[in-house]
């Protein structure tokens, strides 16, 4: 599903070159469970980022489907991060003013699809993530563990094949975050291909294949228990 | 995206900050305001004059002795050269036509009026009868001047309201003998106080008969004529016999130039029309200052909603989306703020003919429409940048921040 071919990312930062991602090459099959680790300023987020296109690589080739995804123009992007992408930020990211329910149902609305369209496909999710009491409210009147719910709803409501989290525990207690590791695992099980960043070794331990990525280069690569 | 969901979108975010929605509103319905109250004013100020300037009679046609270079009957050719006068002998013969309904000559000059030890310096006119209904004069007391042949310089004056206060004051005025110049002369009549009639102080006038006038200031020309043609429509014709028989009595030369007063009305009107036009581009200035505060506020805007922007992109608004919904909200504004601001200038106007009826202050329809187009415009184009930065964003700064 995802192939990167000795992809690298370069930033200037003061006249210095920092290779935030050094020739990586990697390959991700479709319903994998993948975690990344790796000490911070090692290129964790880079990597997440250009396999949810929202950053391009400056070398090397990227395969998403076996479709080249490298040079795609914005709007090429755009549509492919809509079809194929969910992601899930530390931070949740949702928008204050919006409802629970609107913010779950905004990737349908920026697609075009119908008020009613939203709502029935809304509906479902907002039953399985335990929101239906709370989906008239507003994000500040959430829980974290609530925001980062909604915040999983918004990324699978369009169905998209890879889920990319970063750090989506960074924000939470622990037994919030487990439960929203819970919520994602689930998702996993139901056919999700799934990659979450992590600091937390308990949380990344219980992916079946563990990435650490130390310097801008894959160090570890590791299967089963 | 659909349209009716990037307008709610707008609308919400709009509503995250009333302060600054309300602000922008203001802005542009002032502006909107400003424009279609002024124009009206100017429409209406427009109307007013014409409408004076029509109420003289529209089938009067002024000749005027010497030809003017600067043909083609614009008030240009009220500063003509005087080769040769018009006599009253002209003015009769003028007369001798079936397009013409009325007809008086004209003189002008300055004199003094005196009785009983009083006087006053005042613009004195030789004319006839005729000029009362020519010029649509009202006569407060006694007669105007007597209908007879024009070359009887009857020694008899008709005098102005204000003429007749400064001298007599309370007293009759009416067969009292007045001096004008070397000569003394009988009052007949004393005009209406209102009728003051464009480019005359009924006010301040003398009218004498127009021979008369011409023993006193001591010449043989006139200083115009005027006709009434018998209708609109037989003005060309009119024009075309004042020619001809000018051109008879002065050896083939047509040396006289003639204004109609639809020419010189046009010339008003148009006036008028720019100035209306320019009042307008004035108040256009103030939409674009709020199209400006428009773009200051768009740009706080992105600024604060950076991760939103960023969150958008990350879930699928591509760049176009992204400037899409901006300007939605730009021209949402401008929409709304130009609706109050038509609200408002219309209810200025009304309040202002409720004020001062004889000013139609009703603005033009053009003048809605600019206004409205005008904000939406200014709305649109000032958004434009503040969009194109919002869409250049990068999702990954814009989302790593809190
Ligand atoms: N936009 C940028 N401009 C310049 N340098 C950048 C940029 N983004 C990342 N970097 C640099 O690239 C390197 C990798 O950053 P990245 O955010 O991928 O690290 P990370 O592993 O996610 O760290 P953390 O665990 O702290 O989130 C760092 O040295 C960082 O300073
Ligand atoms: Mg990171």
């Amino acid at each position: 599903m995802i192939e990167l071919r000795e992809v690298s990312r370069l930033f200037t930062v003061g006249g210095q070159e920092v290779r935030a991602m050094d020739r990586v090459s990697l390959d991700i099959a479709s319903g994998e469970y993948l975690s990344i680790m790796g000490p911070s300023g090692s290129g964790k987020s880079t990597l997440l980022n250009i396999l949810g296109l929202l950053d391009t690589p400056d070398s090397g080739t990227y395969l998403l489907q076996k479709w080249d995804v490298t040079h795609l123009n914005d709007r090429q992007l755009a549509a492919t991060r809509s079809r194929t992408i969910g992601f899930i930020f530390q931070f949740f990211h949702l928008i204050p003013r919006l409802t629970a329910q609107q913010n779950i149902e905004l990737p349908l609305m920026l697609a075009g699809v119908s008020q009613r369209e939203r709502r029935e496909r809304s509906r479902p999710l907002i039953e399985a993530f335990g929101l239906a009491e709370r989906c008239h409210h507003r994000p500040d009147e959430l829980s974290g563990g609530q925001r980062q719910r909604v915040a999983i709803a918004r990324a699978v409501i369009n169905r998209p094949a890879i889920l990319l989290a970063d750090e989506p525990t960074g924000n939470l207690d622990r037994h919030a975050g487990g439960e929203i590791i819970d919520l994602l695992e689930g998702l996993h099980r139901d056919g999700l291909t799934l990659v979450v960043v992590t600091h937390d070794p308990e949380i990344g331990e219980r992916a079946a294949r563990r990435i650490r990525v130390v310097d801008g280069r894959i160090a570890s690569d590791s299967k089963g228990p | 995206m659909r349209p009716l969901d990037a307008i709610g979108f707008a609308v919400t975010s709009l509503g995250g900050n009333r302060v600054r929605t309300l602000l922008m509103l203001l802005a542009m319905a002032i502006g909107v305001a400003a424009v279609v109250l002024l124009t009206g004013i100017g429409n209406g100020a427009r109307l007013y004059i014409v409408d004076q300037f029509a109420s003289l009679g529209t089938n009067l046609v002024i000749v005027i002795p010497g030809r003017a270079e600067t043909a083609n009957n614009t008030p240009a050719t009220l500063v003509g050269e005087t080769p040769r006068d018009l006599t009253l002998d002209d003015a009769r013969a003028l007369a001798r036509s079936e397009t013409v309904r009325r007809l008086t000559p004209l003189n002008v000059g300055e004199m003094t009026i005196a009785w009983r030890g009083k006087e006053r310096q005042i613009p004195l006119f030789g004319s006839t009868a005729s000029l009362l209904d020519i010029h649509h004069l009202r006569l407060e007391r006694g007669t105007f001047l007597p209908e007879e042949d024009m070359e009887i310089a009857r020694p008899v004056c008709v005098i102005g309201a204000k003429v007749y206060r400064e001298l007599f004051g309370q007293q009759n005025a009416l067969g009292e003998l007045v001096r004008l110049g070397g000569f003394r002369c009988r009052v007949i009549g004393i005009l209406g106080s209102e009728g003051r009639s464009l480019g005359l102080d009924t006010e301040e006038m003398v009218i004498v008969p127009v021979a008369f006038a011409q023993m006193l200031l001591n010449t043989e020309g006139l200083f115009r004529i005027l006709i009434e043609a018998r209708d609109l429509a037989t003005i060309d014709r009119l024009k075309a016999h004042i020619n001809a028989t000018v051109a008879k009595r002065h050896y083939g030369e047509e040396d006289v130039t003639i204004i109609t007063q639809d020419s010189v009305l046009a010339t008003f009107d148009k006036i008028l029309h720019v100035l209306t036009l320019t009042v307008a581009a004035i108040a256009g200035i103030s939409l674009v200052v709020a199209g400006i505060l428009i773009m200051n506020v768009m740009l706080m805007a992105v600024a604060q909603r950076t991760a939103e922007i960023g969150l958008c992109k990350a879930l699928g608004a591509g760049r176009l989306q992204i400037m899409a919904l901006l300007v939605t909200e730009a021209l949402l504004l401008s929409a709304v703020g130009g609706l109050i601001g038509l609200t408002l200038g219309f209810a200025g106007s009304w309040l202002a003919v409720q004020f001062y009826p004889t000013l139609n202050t009703t603005p033009p329809s053009w003048a809605i429409a600019a206004a409205f187009g005008t904000a939406l415009g200014t709305g649109f184009l000032f958004s434009l940048l503040p969009a194109r930065r919002a869409a250049r964003l990068d999702p990954i700064q814009a989302l790593a921040r809190r």
